[in-house]
């Protein structure tokens, strides 16, 4: 019999991923910006993201929302014992948002609006990061509901995790404009590049370890036969794709770099899929606990199979518009 | 410091405050998607320029319009788990997945194609184009039609079953939990009414543009354009929003009572009370200015009907009285004046000419903002008379918050507040900012914000007369 419990943990993953992957590179952008030269450098790299970041961001709605659907449980312990991450992410993507149009309206407090593209990235960088780190460092359930106070959150783990995602998504961003960009812009993006990789594969690392001392469970998982046999080839993935990433910067290939880093997320996130599956909250509940009913489950399991296609048919088409280097033929 | 109480009170608020400021922005967005589909439509038929020329000068306001309704929106979606997670959990089998076609049918069709629509004018024909503006404005409609669904189905909860750990599971069928009986009401009436407030922002530009301009033909075609709107569906409004009464009257007496103001009952038919100060302590209205029979003639189509009061209703049964029968005076009285409104118009089509009667002008200009108003109005009437229920009759609000400490919610609250008005009101600065320029031959579009919304030469030279070219796009904001 096919698991709907299963299937729906993998299309939240996906979603998880997506959201991942694509706001990162555009809230990537954001956290570089600060680097770029004021005028060209900034205007392009805005403009390179300009027309997909709605949709980018529409993941994480759907990773929210369909969250709340599948695992209702699951959205109701998590939020509350994260609160005030989750709103500081919120109100970091209200800043980012609106610097989009805001900064193009107001040229005069052009400096301001940047910044807010800047901080408001950061924060809800961080914040995910953190998020991500305290649910797998625990969080305490009585009954159906979370039962801690409201900075259990915080911890040296937490902070550790906020960074590394900081450096991911600055990564992606940096592999964003090696692609999308050219000339000066381009070259800065590869030094970025070169660097992001370097603090992304460092953090990936020291949080890998910390994780293993963590919680016994973890430990199980990663090191006792047979699992490790499973587990181990993640990290050896991990180093092959790096080196390629790497040797793909020297070579200045222009979309390799960002494919390999896509590859890199995936790889951290099947490491996280082996430190807590089944469980969708570290040793408490497990997703079969969290599922809602079978019939809510499978009334949006038709829902996802009749449009899911369509929406990566139209998105992917949307970016295929926007196809090619933004904004090389000057307009002026 | 705090109670648990507070604690309530504070997630009450901040959720009525972020979730009004979300919709004041969707309501603007359904209406204005709508309006910049047709604006394009008529151009791709008639070739006419001042269409396309409209269809530029609003499609500048929708974007940060739409920007801005999206990253509050993004706040409403965590907004149930995060301050109500008790209800994320008990009503998640059953509304989580309605929540989710909303993600699925409609904010992945709007952003999916939002960004062809903004920038992608030279990158694909006018055809697709224009198809592309067809489906973010079919997005906005289906995105009511979730949510609506979803809160009417929490006014008048059906189609579910109890499970044992006291969640609401759906029951055999989702058509009645969908299709429940305040939705359809709901739907049209919050629909016509983002219609409704879309057309009085575009006639009071148009209006301000005509008492500094008579001659500009752009304020002409727009202002000609609202009032027809306004003419047309400010009587329907009337008419749903009366048949949306009628429905509450049967699923949701005390919200209906409280909208009148009747503590009392009355035996042989009730009056309408047209104005009066409630006083919940003693449970009566003060001074009020009644009509003899009305109410019950409106709710029971007798005016010698029977009417039970709220008296008959035991205290914590009741929602709180002053807000919803002001808030509903408030929405009413300005439906009225849209109606006013609108005759007028027509009068002036007829007589006086819509151009040449500044006094018509000023009165649309004034009215420009009374969309927003009777809106929220609205939906203050809607939430706070079903009180102190957030699924009526089953779930109390007071059951179904987050296990948080006071402080944490007062923090956040604050934030919201400080951020929201500094923000939003920064961006409404600027959309206030664009509709104070003069539409004009050659606008331009969204691309050209590089000197801010005076200039006046495109960036393309002309206007998307090369459909599938090749330029770079977004066409160098910036770059110069
Ligand atoms: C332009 C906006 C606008 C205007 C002019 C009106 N309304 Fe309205 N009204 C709304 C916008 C709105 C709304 C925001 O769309 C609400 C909130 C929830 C809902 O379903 O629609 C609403 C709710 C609402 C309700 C509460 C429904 C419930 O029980 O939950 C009633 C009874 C009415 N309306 C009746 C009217 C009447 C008799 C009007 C006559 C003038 C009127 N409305 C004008
Ligand atoms: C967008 C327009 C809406 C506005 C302006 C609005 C306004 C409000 C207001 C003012 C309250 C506070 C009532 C009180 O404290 O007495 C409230 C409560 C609530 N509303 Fe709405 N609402 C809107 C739409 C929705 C929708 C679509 C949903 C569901 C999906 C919803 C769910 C709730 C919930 C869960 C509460 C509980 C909190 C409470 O009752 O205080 N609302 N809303
Ligand atoms: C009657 C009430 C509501 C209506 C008619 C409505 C309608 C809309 C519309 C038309 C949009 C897209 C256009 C825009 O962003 O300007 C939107 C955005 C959004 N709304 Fe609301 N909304 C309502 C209340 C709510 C509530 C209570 C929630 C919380 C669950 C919510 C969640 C969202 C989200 C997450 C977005 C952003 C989606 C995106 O990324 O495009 N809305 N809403």
């Amino acid at each position: 019999m096919i698991d709907l419990t299963v299937i729906w943990a993998f299309i939240i993953a996906f979603a998880v991923f997506a959201y991942v992957v694509m706001d990162g590179f555009d809230l990537g952008i954001g956290i570089l910006f600060p680097t770029l030269k004021v005028g060209q450098g900034r205007n392009r790299a805005m403009n390179s993201i300009a027309p997909v970041w709605d949709g980018n961001e529409t993941w994480l709605v759907l990773g929210g929302g369909g969250l709340m659907a599948a695992f209702p449980l699951a959205y109701a312990v998590i939020l509350p014992a994260t609160y005030p991450l989750i709103i500081a992410m919120l109100l970091g993507l209200v800043f980012r948002g609106v610097a989009f149009e805001f900064r193009w309206r107001d040229p005069g407090h052009r400096a301001l609006w940047d910044l807010s593209f800047f901080g408001g990235s950061v924060i809800a960088a961080l914040a995910q990061g953190m998020i991500l780190g305290a649910l797998l460092q625990g969080i305490d359930v009585t009954g159906r509901s979370y039962d801690g106070s409201w900075w259990d959150w915080l911890t040296p783990y937490t902070l550790l995790t906020g960074v590394g995602v900081v450096a991911g998504y600055s990564l992606l961003g940096a592999c964003w404009m090696i692609w999308k960009l050219e000339g000066d812009v381009q070259e800065h993006a590869y030094r970025l590049a070169f660097r992001a990789a370097l603090a992304t594969l460092l953090l990936m690392g020291a949080v890998s370890a910390y994780n293993l001392l963590l919680l016994p469970d973890y430990r199980e998982r990663w090191l006792e036969m047979p699992n490790i046999l499973f587990a181990s080839q993640v990290p050896l993935l991990t180093a092959i794709v790096a080196g390629a990433f790497f040797y793909s910067l020297k070579a200045r290939r222009q979309l390799m770099p960002f494919l390999l880093a896509l590859a890199l997320f995936l790889l951290g996130m099947a490491g996280l899929g082996v430190t807590i599956w089944p469980y969708v909250v570290p040793d408490q509940i497990t997703i079969w606990d969290a599922a809602a009913p079978e019939s809510s489950q499978i009334f949006m399991l038709v829902g996802v199979a009749l449009t899911l296609p369509l929406i990566l048919a139209y998105t992917a088409w949307a970016y295929w518009v926007f196809r090619g280097k933004v904004g090389h033929e000057g307009y002026h | 410091m705090f109670a648990e109480a507070d604690a309530l009170l504070l997630a009450r608020i901040q959720f009525a405050f972020t979730v009004s400021f979300h919709f004041i922005f969707p309501a603007f967005s359904i209406g204005l998607a709508s309006y910049l589909a047709v604006l394009e439509g008529l151009w791709l038929k008639t070739n006419k320029q001042v269409y396309l020329d409209l269809f530029r000068y609003w499609l500048k306001i929708f974007a940060i319009t739409f920007a801005m309704g999206v990253v509050s929106g993004i706040v409403m979606s965590y907004q149930f788990g995060t301050n109500w997670s008790v209800f994320s959990d008990l009503a998640g089998p059953v509304i989580g997945p309605l929540m989710a076609y909303e993600v699925l049918t409609a904010f992945f069709l709007e952003a999916g194609f939002l960004g062809v629509m903004l920038f992608g004018m030279n990158r694909v024909g006018k055809k697709l184009h224009f198809f592309a503006t067809l489906m973010v404005a079919i997005g906005t409609f289906v995105s009511a039609f979730w949510i609506l669904s979803v809160n009417s189905w929490m006014q008048t909860p059906q189609g579910h079953i109890m499970g044992e750990n006291g969640q609401f599971l759906p029951g055999e069928s989702w058509l009645p939990i969908i299709f429940n009986p305040s939705f359809p009401f709901r739907l049209v009436h919050t629909v016509t009414a983002a219609y409704l407030t879309t057309a009085l922002v575009v006639g009071a530009v148009g209006a301000w543009h005509l008492l500094r301009d008579r001659a500009n033909v752009h304020a002409r075609k727009m202002f000609s354009m609202a009032m027809w709107m306004i003419a047309l569906v400010a009587p329907v409004q009337i008419f749903v929003g009366d048949m949306h009464g009628l429905n509450s009257w049967e699923h949701q007496r005390p919200k209906v009572l409280a909208m009148e103001g009747h503590y009392e009952s009355y035996p042989d038919g009730a009056p309408f009370i047209l104005f009066g100060l409630p006083n919940e302590k003693e449970e009566r209205v003060d001074y009020a200015v009644e009509l003899p029979g009305l109410t019950s003639l409106l709710l029971e189509h007798d005016i010698n009907a029977p009417l039970e009061g709220l008296k008959t209703i035991p205290a914590d049964e009741r929602p709180p009285v002053a807000v919803v029968f002001w808030s509903f005076r408030i929405m009413v009285g300005l439906g009225v004046l849209m109606l006013t409104l609108g005759v007028a118009s027509l009068f002036a089509r007829w007589r006086k000419g819509l151009y040449e009667w500044p006094l018509l002008h000023r009165f649309a200009l004034v009215m420009g903002p009374a969309g927003f108003v009777a809106v929220i109005a609205g939906w203050v009437t809607t939430e706070v008379g079903r009180q102190p229920y957030v699924i009526y009759g089953l779930l109390r609000t007071a059951d179904a918050a987050s296990p948080l400490a006071a402080p944490a919610i007062a923090a956040s609250l604050l934030a919201f507040v400080v951020i929201y008005f500094a923000v939003f009101g920064a961006g409404t600065w600027y959309i206030l900012r664009l509709m104070n320029a003069a539409p004009h031959a050659g606008e331009s579009g969204v691309e050209a914000g590089e000197r801010g919304p005076i200039r006046t030469a495109g960036i393309t030279p002309g206007p998307a007369q090369n459909p599938g070219g090749s330029t770079p796009l977004p066409a160098g904001r910036g770059d110069t």
